[in-house]
């Protein structure tokens, strides 16, 4: 689903943030990257979604080779990746469903079917009764499932997030992480930047670990 | 078979006609709520763009009133014929009356000498000056009222042809004032265009940085709508709305502005026209005027939003 081959980032400032990168995800995979702060993690999660072009070598997402992907198509690219924040990222002068139904909005889907899916997405991370609300009346925890029901809402094959649960406690993170798990034994795949060893380690999955730039662990998953 | 087709869900072309309909259907929605919200910064960017509107339309239809009253006034022209000194009275006499036949005359009226000097006096109260005179020096002359319908051209076409008499010594075509008139008139139609346009360019101006300042307080939303997979016409879209509608608001109120003027000035206009003897019709905008000013209201908008949008669009890339 995402391959990356050789894969070096040099910012325009001259810092190599990483380098020579190669790995391989598969459908349906949940993998977790984790290393020390600065190791290259959102650098490696912002070229899946384009936000960000290698330097050298060659990113895969679905099918698309991204070093070849023409500007017009970055949209095609983005609707088929979730993405979800760290600050969350939500439209504050949106009710939450305005913020959930967007992505639904921008693909041009009917208006009946965006009420559809909007409420299946909410109902899936338990905010059914907060729809008319402003986010910023809302938890850390609570705006973060508002963030995943908008990354899910149009159920792009991929899902990406970075440092999810970085501003949350261990009981809420546990939880949001518990959703990214039903998403992942869906079909979705997962990728999660994290540094939350213990977290990660209960939960078994992958985990890939850089070190300034260089993917130096790669531990498959527990089998179950 | 209605019913069967009834049944059938919606084809793909449809759908997707539907989708493109409603996207469009939102955005220029979307972009006149936005309008709403800020009320009266909305209102005052329309009447910078009503102002500059309505400047140059009143003008043209200034410009319209006044050809349409002397186009009214080409008609009276009148040649007056001098003709030489020595012709004798009998002579002019028969003259006046031959050109009283004239098809392309519609009235010849005959001023004797005596009468000129007569109207000299009355007029001149040089009465002292002139009784030193032992002769009169003035000639004869035929006031020629062309026949009716006849337009510049064939009133200088007989002014020809009556400056060919033997007895005629100068034609003077009464016209050439209204002429002059007409072609001040033209000038200060070309003028009022050159100001159009530039009042056009302070329109696209303003509009331009109306919707610049609009896509800055939204960088926020913009980035996360690209970040969502949001395509440049998705983004886009709103603001060209929003040009159209900053456009047709001003459009409506030069409009606005336009009437009243009128309004205002009929009252006096009229009087003027019936000292004048005559049944002055103030002409308005028309229906014409009016779709022309809407038209280049919406169009100026939507260059505006245009150029601010390619200007600025372009710089928001999610982080
Ligand atoms: N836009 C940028 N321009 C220049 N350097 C950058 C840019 N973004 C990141 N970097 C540098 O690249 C390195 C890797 O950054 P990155 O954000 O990928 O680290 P990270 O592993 O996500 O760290 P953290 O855990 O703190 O989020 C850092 O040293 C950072 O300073
Ligand atoms: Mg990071």
């Amino acid at each position: 689903m995402i391959r990356f081959d050789s894969v070096s980032k040099r910012y325009p400032n001259g810092y190599e943030a990483l380098r020579g990168i190669n790995l391989h995800i598969r459908r349906g995979e949940m993998v977790f990257i984790t290393g020390h702060s600065g190791a290259g993690k959102s650098t490696l999660l912002r070229l899946i979604p384009l936000l960000e072009r290698p330097s050298n070598g060659q990113v895969l997402v679905a099918g698309l080779n991204l070093v070849r992907l023409r500007r017009g198509l970055i949209p095609q690219l983005r609707r088929r990746i979730g993405m979800i924040f760290q600050d969350y990222r939500l439209l504050h002068d949106r009710t939450v469903y305005d913020n959930v139904a967007l992505p639904l909005v921008i693909a041009g889907v009917s208006p009946l079917e965006i009420g559809r899916r909007v409420r299946a997405a909410l109902d899936k991370v338990g905010l059914l009764d907060r729809e008319r609300v402003y986010p910023v009346t809302l938890s850390g925890g609570e705006q973060q499932r508002v963030g995943i029901a908008r990354a899910e809402v149009s159920r792009p094959p991929i899902l990406v997030a970075d440092e999810p649960t970085g501003n949350l406690d261990p009981a809420l993170s546990w939880e949001i992480m518990q959703l990214f798990r039903d998403f992942q034994r869906v079909g979705v795949t997962v990728v999660i930047a994290s540094h939350d060893i213990g977290l990660i380690e209960r939960l078994g999955q992958r985990v890939i670990t850089l070190e300034r730039g260089r993917l130096v662990d790669d531990i498959p998953a527990e089998a179950a | 078979m209605a019913e069967v087709a009834a049944r059938r869900p919606p084809s793909r072309l449809r759908r997707a006609a539907n989708a493109y309909v409603s996207a469009h259907g939102r955005a220029l929605v979307g972009a006149l709520g936005r309008l709403y919200r800020t009320p009266l910064a909305s209102l005052m960017t329309a009447a910078v763009l009503g102002v500059a509107l309505a400047l140059p339309a009143g003008f043209l239809l200034l410009l319209a009133n006044l050809q349409g009253v002397t186009a009214g006034w080409e008609a009276d022209a009148r040649l007056s014929v001098f003709l030489k000194t020595d012709v004798a009275p009998d002579r002019y006499r028969a003259l006046a009356a031959t050109l009283e036949q004239d098809p392309d005359i519609a009235a010849a009226t005959l001023i004797t000498p005596e009468q000129a000097l007569e109207e000299l006096r009355a007029v001149s109260g040089m009465q002292d000056a002139l009784a030193l005179l032992d002769s009169n020096p003035l000639p004869a002359v035929l006031l020629v009222q062309p026949a009716a319908g006849a337009d510049p051209e064939a009133a200088a076409a007989l002014a020809e042809r009556l400056e060919a008499l033997p007895d005629a010594d100068l034609v003077q075509l009464d016209q050439a004032w209204l002429q002059r008139l007409a072609s001040v008139v033209e000038l200060a139609r070309r003028g009022t265009l050159v100001i159009a346009a530039m009042l056009g360019i302070a329109v696209i101006l303003v509009v331009g940085n109306t919707i610049r300042m609009a896509i800055e307080s939204r960088r926020e939303e913009l980035v996360i709508i690209k970040l969502l997979g949001g395509t440049d016409a998705f983004i886009r879209r709103p603001f060209l709305y929003e040009g159209c509608w900053y456009g047709l608001l001003g459009g409506v109120l030069a409009l606005l502005l336009v009437e009243t003027a009128l309004l205002l000035l009929r009252g006096p206009a009229t009087a003027l026209a019936a000292s004048y003897g005559s049944a002055l019709l103030v002409q308005g905008l028309g229906m014409d005027g009016v779709a022309w000013l809407l038209a280049a209201g919406v169009v100026l908008g939507l260059a505006g939003s245009r150029l601010a949008v390619g200007r600025h669009l372009r710089a928001i890339e999610p982080r």
